[in-house]
């Protein structure tokens, strides 16, 4: 089973092939045919492959596919590995890509263009799949740009929408920026071990360089983590995904919640080793995640439009995750990039829920009182609420806890900054529970006619997401408890760092911290029930008595103005300076040569006067040059 | 120097000024005239270097066939005279005598290295050199094929003055 | 003997002569004149080398050039026939036709 790795990725890529070329032309019964089984396939295979890791003993759990050269000079070749770490990934992928690839279908059955949607849901799957099992940093990253193509796609997918295609443009152009640090990182990490690629031969020779020239391996850490800003939308380029809101809802679900925005948290775990001797890179990973995390928190407490509330959710939890990678609990990031997954794709398709129910309505404001409406929706969607807050014994409380309990024993101030962040999550989610479900009804007239729960097909991928929100935590539940928890054992091999002392401080101090932060969370659910639902006038008297902080905030900070002002609009004057450039020196270059050889035509043309006089003089002329000629010869 | 030398020497001048009338003089049938001159003079320079038959046939066909053609030509038209000074540009007289200037001094350069080629002296000839029989011996034996190909040529001449100068039949 | 040099020197200056000839006059026919002062120049130069070199070759050229001037001058002057028939002129500048 496990040389049947390398299908991972090619099953989703057929169903591109297929879906993108005959899919026009078919049924939309096939299209979902195809693109979900394909999905279904791999997600099967994903188990089997993972069956077949755990049957290996416990250090031997590596296996690697090799299909084959790529690029011959450079020694990098077609090979995927599947270790712990990216068997974890890929179950993730597949299983709740197909979760939402089954809700896709209810939930765009109405959509022209149904076809294209699944083609580039499956490529992307496929470009994900290439991204985590890809053995070198170069297949990596071609899996790395694929997800940011299909998310360019997806986002765009309305494209006859100015707004969707411009944040579609803009996720990718921010997304380029990480990628050129991403790939300086690589080639410097080439040069820097000795000419290779693989992953696995870096992370072996990494503690002999490290010696040898410490900031070498500083730089490649940073510059990596550089894409990874991009990618996972951290300071300072997260401005693209509150925009990407744009596309369709599952998408926002998949890729920008679930899957392609952990990747750079995957990568900068994959290179923990390395990262574990760069400790200046560490603790800017850290102190980014740290500031994320807050900073979002912040922006999503005054948002209206429930999708841009989840959005900068997304970001400031993944805020979280770096905040661990920093710390050196690398374990504990990967158990919240899990987590997360389940209970923020959860919101997600429950948004798409309402969002469907409500004719396409966003803006909070506009809802309320959809509780009685739409029960079951609440119910799931109250799942993902109490496991995001960090209500104890959830998926979300375990490991968010383990996360402020590592950033704990780091540095007291990350701990300070993640239960301020801890706090405004649960105040914020409240708030969004608040607007949307309880409390008076704000719907217009003509759409609280057609409220109606989602389909099966959306059903299902909410009923499976509400349990895991649930439960998904209790693999993972603290040392202090039980000993090593399943999950931590199963990545302990494959990670750096402290972690690798298994078990060690996991003690009183712990439990202090998650009665603290079980605290902070109810109290957080308690003052945004108050604020929202208890008394609805007070949100507008608290926005009025803080003024222009409040406007501040609502309006994301004004990061995006800023970067327009300080590097958009210097650009485009840049570009316009190159165009009249162009236009002068080029054209005038190109025109000047016509212009030469048409001045050149008419001086000749005097030659033809048509006087046989002047003809014959041109032969006595000549005559006169070979003669000379001959003299001088 | 000898008699040849100077009987040389005093057709050179007569050749050369009645050259100059040919180019020079605005009427054409005192061009033409000139021109029967000049090729006398020429049949002389023949005779003076041992071409006796060449001497004969330069001045039955040049002078005596094709002049007569020219004259006919000159009469039946009657263009008229213009002769040099009309209208002709300045700046076209001008680099005409340069050119020819340039042509000359290049050959004049040229000719000690010729000049230089066989005995100074010239050969000692062969009896019967240059005349009919010697000539005529070689046209048939070694030239016999450009001999043929001329005649060919003269024919094709014919053909093309015959079409060439035909009655217009509109 | 005649020297060599004082031949082709002759030669070449006669056929100078026929060569402004050529392009300093107007008229089609005192045109030909200068090209058949041309040819003969050549002619001079041939026999004048052959006397020098004591082959017979250079005569039996000459002989065939004055065979090729006499076609050429049946040629022409017909051409020059035509012409004035069409254009009632001999005068060469007045045939510009190729002009651009």
């Amino acid at each position: 089973m496990l040389d049947l790795l390398w299908l991972l990725p090619v099953l989703p890529l057929a169903g591109f092939v297929l879906v993108g070329l005959l899919g026009s032309r078919m049924p939309k019964g096939a299209v979902s045919a195809i693109a979900c089984g394909t999905v279904l396939l791999a997600f099967l295979l994903s188990l089997g492959c993972f069956a077949g890791l755990v049957s290996l003993p416990e250090h031997e759990r590596v296996h690697r596919n090799d299909l084959g050269e790529w690029i011959g000079p450079l020694q990098v070749s077609w090979s995927f590995t599947l270790d712990p770490l990216s068997g974890v990934m890929i179950l993730i992928v597949t299983g709740v890509g197909l979760l939402i690839h089954i809700y896709s279908i209810g939930y765009m059955g109405e959509e022209p263009g149904y076809w294209r949607y699944f083609a580039y849901l499956n490529l992307f799957m496929a470009m994900m799949l290439t991204l985590v099992l890809g053995s070198s940093l170069p297949l990596l990253f071609i899996g790395w740009e694929g997800v940011g193509l299909c998310s360019y796609l997806l986002i765009g997918f309305f494209y006859d929408k100015t707004d969707c295609a411009d944040a579609g443009r803009k996720a990718f152009i921010v997304n380029r920026i990480g990628d050129a640090s991403f790939i300086l990182g690589m080639l410097l990490a080439w040069s820097a071990f000795g000419g290779t690629f693989d992953i696995a031969e870096i992370l072996q020779r990494a503690p002999d360089v490290a010696l040898s020239s410490p900031g070498t391996v500083i730089a490649i850490a940073m510059l990596l983590f550089g894409g990874a800003c991009g990618k996972s939308a951290q300071i300072p380029l997260y401005i693209w995904l509150p925009d990407a809101m744009a596309g369709p809802t599952p998408v926002s679900a998949l890729i920008h919640a679930a899957t392609m925005v952990t990747a750079g948290v995957y990568m900068v775990v994959r290179m923990s080793p390395l990262y574990v001797l760069a400790p200046g890179a560490l603790a800017t990973v850290a102190i980014i995640g740290a500031a994320t995390a807050l900073v979002a928190a912040t922006i999503a407490m005054a948002q209206d439009d429930i999708k841009k509330v989840l959005a900068y959710s997304t970001i400031s939890q993944l805020g979280y995750m770096f905040m661990a990678a920093g710390a050196g609990a690398f374990g504990a990031a990967i158990f919240h990039l899990t987590t997360h997954a389940f209970f923020k794709a959860l919101l997600f398709l429950g948004s798409g829920a309402v969002i469907h129910a409500l004719r396409g309505e966003q803006d909070m404001q506009k809802m309320g009182g959809l509780k009685r409406h739409l029960p079951r929706t609440f119910w799931c969607f109250a799942a993902g609420w109490v496991a995001i807050a960090g209500v104890p014994l959830t998926s979300g409380f375990f490991s968010k806890d383990e996360i402020l309990y590592r950033a704990y024993l780091q540095a007291p101030g990350l701990w300070v900054a993640g239960i301020a962040g801890a706090l405004m999550t649960a105040i914020y989610m409240t708030r969004l529970m608040g607007l949307t479900f309880f409390g008076r009804s704000r719907v217009p007239e003509q759409q609280a006619h057609h409220l109606h729960e989602p389909p099966a097909t959306m059903m299902l991928a909410l009923a499976v997401l509400a349990v895991l929100s649930i439960a998904g935590g209790w693999i993972g539940m603290p040392a202090s408890w039980f000993g090593p928890s399943p999950f931590e054992l199963w990545l302990h091999p494959v990670l750096a760092g402290p972690e690798s002392v298994m078990a060690v401080e996991h003690a009183s101090g712990e439990t202090i911290l998650m009665i603290v932060s079980s605290l902070v969370a109810l109290a957080g659910i308690g003052l945004g029930y108050y604020i929202w639902v208890v008394k609805p006038d007070l949100p507008a008297k608290i926005a009025l008595s803080l003024g222009g902080v409040y406007r501040a905030v609502k309006g994301k900070l004004y990061v995006d103005e800023a970067y327009d002002d300080l590097v958009v609009q210097p650009y485009y004057a840049l570009s316009r300076l190159m165009g009249r450039f162009d236009t002068w020196a080029v054209d005038g270059l190109v025109n000047g040569a016509g212009a030469a050889l048409e001045t050149s035509g008419h001086v000749l043309k005097l030659f033809h006067s048509g006087f046989v006089r002047n003809y014959a003089l041109f032969y006595l002329v000549g005559a006169a040059a070979i003669v000379w000629f001959l003299v001088g010869r | 120097m000898s008699a040849r030398e100077m009987l040389f020497y005093a057709d050179a001048i007569v050749a050369v000024m009645t050259a100059a009338m040919v180019i020079l003089h605005r009427n054409p049938v005192v061009c033409a005239l000139s021109l029967v001159l000049h090729l006398c003079s020429m049949a002389v320079f023949f005779l003076l270097l041992d071409a006796s038959f060449l001497f004969a046939v330069q001045i039955i066909l040049y002078a005596g066939a094709i002049m007569v053609l020219f004259l006919f030509v000159v009469m039946l038209l009657d263009p008229g005279g213009e002769g040099v000074a009309g209208r002709i540009g300045k700046v076209q007289l001008g680099a005409t005598l340069a050119a020819a200037v340039l042509l000359l001094a290049g050959v004049a350069r040229l000719l000690p290295g010729l000049a230089g080629a066989g005995a100074p002296e010239g050969a000692v000839l062969p009896p019967g050199f240059g005349q009919a029989g010697d000539l005529g011996r070689e046209l048939f034996t070694d030239y016999l094929l450009p001999f043929e190909i001329a005649s060919i040529l003269l024919l094709v001449a014919m053909i093309g003055a015959l079409y060439m100068g035909r009655k217009e039949t509109s | 003997m005649i020297p060599l040099g004082a031949v082709l020197l002759v030669s070449a200056v006669l056929f100078l002569m026929g060569a402004v000839g050529v392009l300093i006059r107007r008229s089609a026919l005192v045109i030909f004149m200068s090209i058949e002062l041309m040819l003969n120049a050549a002619n001079l130069a041939f026999v004048g080398t052959s006397r020098h070199l004591g082959s017979i070759d250079g005569q039996v050229f000459a002989f065939f050039v004055m065979t090729v001037a006499a076609a050429e001058a049946a040629v022409g002057l017909a051409i020059i026939i035509a012409l004035f028939r069409r254009r009632k002129t001999t005068d060469v500048d007045q045939v510009s036709f190729l002009k651009w």
